[in-house]
C-alpha cells in the first residue's frame, strides 16, 4: 500500500486519496479553451444544464407517475397537476425543457456547422454530438408516449409502423416493437423503461465520450485559427493573459457560460410561467382513444423537418428518404472535401450551402406541421424536400472546388 | 458588438420558427369560426342550411327564427308567467329521472345562465332552437318535444321567460352553472361528479358499487340518446382552444357538422361562469404560477446580473 502522511485539511486528506488538485487542474484550472469565441460557445454548457434540469424535474414526475394504459393519463393530469405539491410546475418545467433543449441542439449543431468544428481531428466530436441528438431524439418520442393521451397513442402508432418497412410488409417486427397488435399497456410499459432508465443512461454514456472527444483536439475558435495550446497555457500560466490565445475552462470560461445561462434561464422560466402551451399540445389532452383518429397528426415542432421528409414521397421512397435524412448529418465531416477549418462566411459556395440548409430546414419544419392536403403547402413541401438532397449531393462537390484558404 | 449581432440572428431564426409552428400552423389547421357574442338569432343555422343547399331547412329555419323573434319584441308578465312555470316543474324537478336521454336540467338559475332569446326559442321547438332538428323526423320528437304543444301561446312563452329572466337569474356558483349547462352529458372525473351529481362518499364498497352501476345505467342512456357517450370534461380547459370551445357552445354544428350535441344557449354571463369552472378543475395552477412566476424570473434576473458582473471582473485584462 502507499505511504500516507498526516494529512493537515480536508482538502489535503483527499488530494492524498484522490489526487483532487490534479483533477481539479486537468479538468477545469488547466483545461485550456480558446479565447476567441462567442456566446454560441456556451451552448454546451446550457445544454448540460438543460439536462441536469429534466433529469431532476424527471425524477419528481417519475414518484408520481403510473405507467399503466388505465392509470397514466390520469396520474399525469389529476395526481401531479393537483394533487402533489407544485407537481405542475415540475411537469411543466419538463415540458417546456423537453423542447428547448431541441433548439439548442440544433443551435449547438447549426454552429458546429458554421465554423467548421466537425473537421480534420475534430470529426468524433461531431459523431459523438450526433449520437447524443438521435438519444435525445429516442428519449422525447419514449416521453411523449407517457402521458397516455390521443396524440402519445397516435404518434406511437405512426412512427411504429414506419419499421414495417413499407412494401416490406414486416408486421411482424412491428408487432414485436409494440409487445402487442396496437399500442398497448405492453407498449407504454417498455417505452417507459426506455425513457426513465435505458436511454438516460446512454445519454449520460455520450455526454461523457462527447466531452472525451474535445479534450485532444481542443474546442474550435470563431476564425477557426490552429495554434499551439501547450505555448498559448504557458503564456497564460506566466501572466500574459491579454498576449495568450487562451483562458482556462474554470473560472474564466465558466464564467461566461453562467452569464449566458443566466439569460438563457430567463428566457426558460417565462416559458414555464406563461408560455408552457406550446410545449405541451392539446390534443394530447383527450385520452388515447384508438376508436378515434385525431384530425391531424402531427410531431412534435422538432421532428418537423424530418416528418416532412417523409411525407410529399410515395410509401418506399418516402421510408428510405427518412432513413437517409436520419443518418445523413452523420457523414457531414466525410462529404464536407475541404480541408479548410474556418467560418462558413469565409469558405465560397459553402457559405451559401449553410444558408440554404439552414432555411430549408426551416421551411421543411413549417410545411411538417402544415396539413398536406392543401396543393402549395404539399408543394413546397416535396421541393424542401428534394433540395434537402440535391444540397448533401452538392457538398462533396462544392467543397472540393473550394479554394484552400 | 459582434456577439450581440449573432445574437440578433439566432433570436430572429427561434421566432420565426416559433411562428412557423404554432400562431401560423394552428391558423391553418383548423377552419375559422366567427363568434356570435351569445347572440341568438339563428343567423348561424340559417347559413349552415344555406350552405347544404336545402331549401326547405332554409325557409324553416327562417321562418322560426322569425316567429321567435316576434315572442321577444312581446312584453312578458313575469307574474302570469310565474303560473304557467308550474308546467315546466312537472319534468324540471329536483330528482327528476332519465327522460327520454337526459335527465331534465334544473332552473334554478336558467334566468342567469341562458339567454332570453334562446329560451324562446327552446319554447318554441327545442329541437330547432337547439339546432340538433337534424336528428328527428319530427321536431315533436325531441324529449321536451311535448312543450310546442303545452305552451303554444306566444304571450304564454315571453311571461314564462320574464319569470325566469326576473326570478330565477339570482347569484349562481361556477359550479351550479357547470352542473345545470353540461352536467347530465358530461362526467367530472377530475371533480368526482357524474351524470347523476356529485359522487358522494360510501362507507361500504356494497354501496360504493350499486351507485357505480346507477351511473353506468344513466350512462347508458345518454349513450343511447346522443350515440356516443359525451367526453369527460374535466380538462377540456387544456385540449381545446379558448375560441373553439366558446364558439363550440355557442353553436356545436359550427365546430362539429352532424354533431348530436345540442346548442345550450348560454348568455355571456353563463359561459364565463361555466369556464371558470372548467379552468378551476382543468387548470387549477393558475393563480400558483400567476404568484410564483414574477418571483423565480426576478431570481433570475438577479443571477443573470450577478453573473455579468462575475463575467466582467474574471475577464478584465483579457482583452
Amino acid at each position: 500500500m502507499a505511504h500516507f502522511e498526516k494529512a493537515n485539511s480536508i482538502g489535503e486528506w483527499l488530494d492524498q486519496r484522490l489526487a483532487v488538485e490534479t483533477l481539479k487542474k486537468v479538468m477545469q484550472t488547466e483545461y485550456w479553451i480558446p479565447k476567441n469565441i462567442n456566446f454560441l460557445w456556451a451552448m454546451g454548457m446550457v445544454l448540460a444544464a438543460t439536462f441536469g434540469i429534466l433529469l431532476v424535474s424527471g425524477i419528481f414526475l417519475l414518484m408520481y407517475y403510473k405507467p399503466d394504459t388505465n392509470l397514466a393519463f390520469d396520474s399525469v393530469n389529476y395526481t401531479i397537476m393537483s394533487e402533489v405539491g407544485y407537481g405542475w410546475l415540475w411537469r411543466h418545467i419538463h415540458g417546456v425543457g423537453a423542447s428547448l433543449v431541441f433548439l439548442i441542439i440544433y443551435i449547438h449543431m447549426f454552429t458546429g456547422i458554421y465554423y467548421g468544428s466537425y473537421k480534420k481531428g475534430r470529426e468524433l466530436i461531431w459523431l459523438s454530438g450526433m449520437g447524443l441528438f438521435v438519444a435525445f431524439s429516442a428519449e422525447a418520442f419514449s416521453g411523449y408516449m407517457l402521458p397516455w393521451g390521443q396524440m402519445s397513442y397516435w404518434a406511437g402508432m405512426v412512427i411504429t409502423n414506419l419499421f414495417s418497412g413499407g412494401s416490406l410488409e414486416a408486421y411482424g417486427l412491428v408487432e414485436w416493437i409494440r409487445g402487442d397488435y396496437v399500442p398497448a399497456d405492453a407498449f407504454l410499459t417498455r417505452f417507459f423503461m426506455l425513457h426513465v432508465l435505458l436511454i438516460p443512461l446512454a445519454i449520460i454514456g455520450l455526454i461523457v465520450l462527447h466531452f472525451g472527444t474535445l479534450r485532444i483536439p481542443h474546442v474550435n475558435n470563431q476564425d477557426g485559427e490552429e495554434f499551439d495550446f501547450a505555448e498559448a497555457a504557458e503564456l497564460y500560466k506566466a501572466g500574459k493573459v491579454k498576449e495568450s490565445k487562451v483562458i482556462p475552462f474554470s473560472p474564466v470560461f465558466l464564467s461566461k457560460d453562467v452569464l449566458v445561462m443566466g439569460v438563457y434561464f430567463i428566457l426558460f422560466f417565462y416559458l414555464v410561467f406563461y408560455h408552457f402551451e406550446f410545449a405541451m399540445d392539446p390534443v394530447n389532452f383527450d385520452p388515447a382513444d384508438g376508436l378515434k383518429t385525431p384530425a391531424h397528426i402531427y410531431p412534435e415542432w422538432y421532428f418537423l423537418w424530418s416528418y416532412e421528409i417523409l411525407r410529399p414521397f410515395s410509401k418506399d421512397l418516402g421510408l428510405i428518404a427518412f432513413a437517409v435524412a436520419q443518418v445523413i448529418f452523420f457523414m457531414l465531416p466525410f462529404l464536407d472535401r475541404s480541408p479548410n477549418v474556418a467560418p462558413a462566411s469565409r469558405r465560397g459556395l459553402f457559405k451559401y450551402w449553410f444558408w440554404l440548409m439552414l432555411l430549408d430546414m426551416i421551411s421543411l419544419t413549417f410545411m411538417g406541421k402544415l396539413p398536406p392536403t392543401d396543393a402549395l403547402f404539399a408543394n413546397i413541401g416535396l421541393v424542401s424536400a428534394v433540395l434537402f438532397f440535391v444540397l448533401w449531393i452538392a457538398l462533396p462537390i462544392i467543397t472540393k472546388l473550394e479554394k484552400k484558404l | 458588438m459582434k456577439e450581440l449581432k449573432i445574437f440578433g440572428i439566432v433570436a430572429i431564426f427561434t421566432l420565426v420558427l416559433y411562428w412557423g409552428v404554432e400562431p401560423f400552423a394552428h391558423s391553418q389547421m383548423h377552419k375559422h369560426v366567427e363568434g356570435q357574442d351569445f347572440v341568438y338569432n339563428g343567423t348561424a343555422d340559417i347559413e349552415e342550411a344555406e350552405a347544404a343547399k336545402k331549401e326547405d331547412k332554409v325557409k324553416a329555419k327562417k321562418e322560426f327564427w322569425a316567429s321567435v323573434d316576434k315572442v321577444a319584441k312581446l312584453k312578458g308578465n313575469a307574474a302570469n308567467g310565474e303560473a304557467a312555470f308550474a308546467t315546466c316543474m312537472g319534468c324540471h324537478m329536483e330528482g327528476a329521472p332519465n327522460m327520454g336521454g337526459v335527465i331534465p336540467p334544473s332552473l334554478e338559475h336558467a334566468g342567469a345562465l341562458y339567454d332570453k332569446n334562446y329560451l324562446i326559442a327552446l319554447l318554441k321547438d327545442p329541437a330547432m332552437a337547439s339546432n340538433v332538428d337534424h336528428k328527428y323526423k319530427d321536431t315533436m320528437t325531441h324529449p321536451m318535444g311535448s312543450i310546442k304543444a303545452m305552451m303554444a301561446d306566444d304571450q304564454q312563452i315571453a311571461d314564462v321567460v320574464a319569470y325566469l329572466k326576473t326570478k330565477k337569474a339570482g347569484e349562481m356558483t361556477t359550479k351550479e352553472a357547470f352542473s345545470d349547462a353540461c352536467g347530465r352529458c358530461h362526467a367530472m372525473r377530475y371533480a368526482k361528479t357524474t351524470q347523476l351529481g356529485d359522487t358522494p362518499k360510501f362507507k361500504y364498497k356494497k354501496d360504493e358499487l350499486a351507485h357505480k352501476i346507477k351511473v353506468i345505467d344513466e350512462q347508458n342512456l345518454v349513450k343511447a340518446y346522443m350515440g356516443k357517450l359525451p367526453p369527460d370534461l374535466s380538462i377540456i380547459i387544456r385540449a381545446r382552444s379558448e375560441h373553439f370551445l366558446e364558439t363550440f357552445v355557442e353553436n356545436p354544428q359550427s365546430q362539429l357538422l352532424g354533431t348530436s350535441m345540442p346548442r345550450v344557449g348560454l348568455s355571456h354571463e353563463g359561459y364565463e361562469k361555466v369556464k371558470t369552472y372548467l379552468e378551476e378543475i382543468g387548470d387549477p395552477s393558475k393563480t400558483a404560477r400567476e404568484d410564483l412566476g414574477p418571483k423565480v424570473l426576478l431570481f433570475f434576473f438577479i443571477f443573470t446580473g450577478l453573473a455579468f458582473l462575475w463575467k466582467k471582473s474574471m475577464w478584465k485584462g483579457h482583452h
